[in-house]
């Protein structure tokens, strides 16, 4: 079984736009799971009609809870808080608990003992079918911590079910930045599919993206999204690749199709036969090749 | 006034309209004593506003977390440091203790902890804030280190600069948010006075969008104000749900290939169009407004 994961460091490039394609090609020619590893923001899921069947809770991290009736107000958790999470009071003292990380400071000080900590739900992740193989798919909700955990439950699950059902390929589509749940994303995947906008952010961040799956040695591929905004830049991203020994798998251009897909809830490839869904093939041929 | 640029989903245009927002109230503002232009770029995993603005940077400054060091004539393996460690970042083996920097979130819980006194903090440095000058502008970014997971300290340290620069009574502070809903984006909205949420009219920038919303209206009890960046592509879903929900939409920014190619090259709006100038300061007038 092998494990793909979609990256970009700069958000809105078109990882998911690239996931969901691949997700339809490969599923034609090999049986497939698929990973939304973007818990904050999951999108896969809106172009995947996905049929929900097991939703399950995430508990995140804990949280500490201040009793009111043994707090005597003394300031103790406020001064080893470092995390600015406790507010303070006249009578009693409060948890700010989207500031709090957890760290049981404060419990193991308060010279009361009127704090607790509690296991906190932060999140749902969900086990759905769809019409190219199973998703795992989360919701962290708002504000919350440990997106890095559940990140790496979700793949586990995929990677747990294609195991058992022996389906040869986990496709991942990555959260964006360089951080703790790319670098959860990224643990373990055979390649990397970066996906890059020809843009001098665009080349910016795919540097540092390129730098970070360096470093977790997961070997990488880049893909140009929006290839003729600027076809110049295009070419310094091709150049840069030759220089850093990468295979640049495709150019796809521009083009509205993208957003009418995305608006009839489909993958690019599955509502349009264009320009751009012809050049995914290409990218998903040379991925496969990459794989084999 | 402090305003915090997010969207949930990564490349709708934050940067774009930070940016183009702090140069637009700096140019009317030139000259004014009482009044300050900043923009801290809080996306430290792929901060990209610098290459719009080209600042000298003046001033460079390593920052991290404080991570525990034993002092071995003291320690006497008895482990309470790692029992009271909630990341598990301390494991005591035999005759040593084991110190894992990249699961430490800096609470200093250990160190209370310690019976002995024999452990204390040194920085382990994860990235490093740049400071320096574009034009009328006072700039700051934050930078992860590749590898790094946690961005939340690089941010907080980040935004300590909001206090420490001289401010202004008429100050006005732009903070560029990264992608997402989870902590590194809770850290950067903290103690603004306004989120301006940057969509696009699209299913996806819809469906982050009402996260992000989640997050600074519901969560952090933040007013919020929308942009419409690439108004024209996608579908209504973006407006209906603004008018549903009684956010006001404070600017539309057409869907405009010249648009994306300026920005390709790093060229700002202003620079491009300098009719747009006047678009962001009235701009800045109703988020005044809205926060009034």
């Amino acid at each position: 079984m092998k494990q793909l994961v979609i990256l970009s460091g700069k958000g809105g490039t078109g990882k998911t736009t690239v996931a969901a394609a691949l997700a339809h090609l490969a599923s034609k020619e090999t049986p497939v799971v698929l990973a939304d590893a973007d818990v904050d923001a999951a999108n896969l899921e809106l172009v995947l009609s996905p049929q929900v069947q097991e939703t399950h809770d995430f508990v995140g991290g804990q949280v500490a809870v201040i009793a009111s009736d043994l707090c005597t107000a003394c300031g103790v958790c406020a001064e080893v808080c470092r995390f600015e999470a406790i507010i303070p009071g006249d009578e009693t003292y409060r948890v700010d608990d989207i500031a709090c990380e957890g760290c049981a400071s404060c419990f193991y000080q308060c010279p009361v003992e009127a704090i607790r900590m509690e296991e906190q739900v932060a999140g749902r992740w969900f086990r759905s079918d769809t019409r190219f193989g199973p998703l795992f798919h989360a919701h962290l909700f708002a504000a919350q911590e440990n997106s890095g955990k559940l990140v790496t439950l979700v793949k586990q699950q995929g990677r747990l079910r294609a195991l058992d059902e022996g389906r040869e390929l986990l496709i991942v589509d990555g959260p964006p930045g360089i951080g703790c749940p790319v670098i959860s994303a990224s643990a373990g995947a055979d390649l990397a599919l970066l996906v890059v906008e020809p843009t001098v952010s665009g080349i910016h961040d795919l540097e540092r993206i390129l730098a970070t799956t360096n470093h977790f040695g997961v070997p990488a591929l880049v893909c140009i999204n929006k290839a003729d905004i600027n076809p110049s830049r295009a070419d310094e991203i091709s150049a840069f690749c030759a220089a850093q020994g990468i295979a640049l798998l495709g150019r796809v251009p521009y083009d509205t199709v993208v957003t009418e897909a995305m608006v009839q809830g489909l993958p690019v490839t599955e509502y349009d036969n264009g320009p751009v869904s012809r050049e995914l093939g290409r990218v998903w041929e040379r991925v496969r090749e990459r794989l084999a | 006034m402090i305003i915090a640029v997010a969207s949930g989903k990564g490349g709708t245009g934050k940067t774009t309209v930070a940016v183009n927002l702090a140069l637009s109230i700096a140019s009317q503002r030139a000259g004014e004593v009482d009044s300050r232009t900043l923009l801290l770029d809080c996306d430290v995993e792929e901060p990209n506003a610098h290459l719009f603005l080209n600042p000298t940077i003046e001033r460079r400054e390593e920052v991290g977390i404080l991570i525990p060091e034993v002092d071995y004539d003291k320690c006497t393996f008895c482990g309470r440091c790692a029992e009271v460690c909630a990341y598990h970042a301390i494991a005591v083996v035999k005759q040593k203790v084991l110190i894992f920097p990249e699961l430490c979130h800096g609470c200093g819980s250990c160190t209370l902890n310690c019976p002995e006194e024999a452990i204390h903090e040194v920085l382990n440095v994860t990235g490093a804030i740049e400071e320096g000058q574009a034009g009328d502008i006072r700039f700051a970014h934050g930078i992860l280190n590749i590898g790094e997971a946690m961005a939340v300290p690089v941010i907080h340290q980040l935004k300590e600069r909001i206090g420490e620069a001289d401010l202004r009574p008429q100050s006005v502070v732009v903070l560029d948010a990264s992608p997402g809903t989870s902590c590194p984006v809770v850290e950067a909205m903290r103690g603004a006075d306004f989120v301006l949420m940057v969509t696009e009219p699209t299913p996806f920038g819809l469906h982050d969008l009402r996260l992000a919303v989640e997050v600074a209206r519901d969560e952090l009890g933040l007013p919020v104000g929308v942009v419409i960046n690439r108004d024209g592509v996608g579908d209504r879903g973006v407006e209906d749900y603004c008018a549903a929900e009684n956010i006001p939409v404070l600017m539309r920014i057409p869907l405009d290939r010249r648009i994306a190619e300026a920005y390709s090259e790093g060229v700002t709006m202003v620079a491009a169009w300098p009719e747009y100038r006047e678009r962001f300061v009235e701009l800045y007038r109703s988020i005044e407004k809205e926060v009034a």
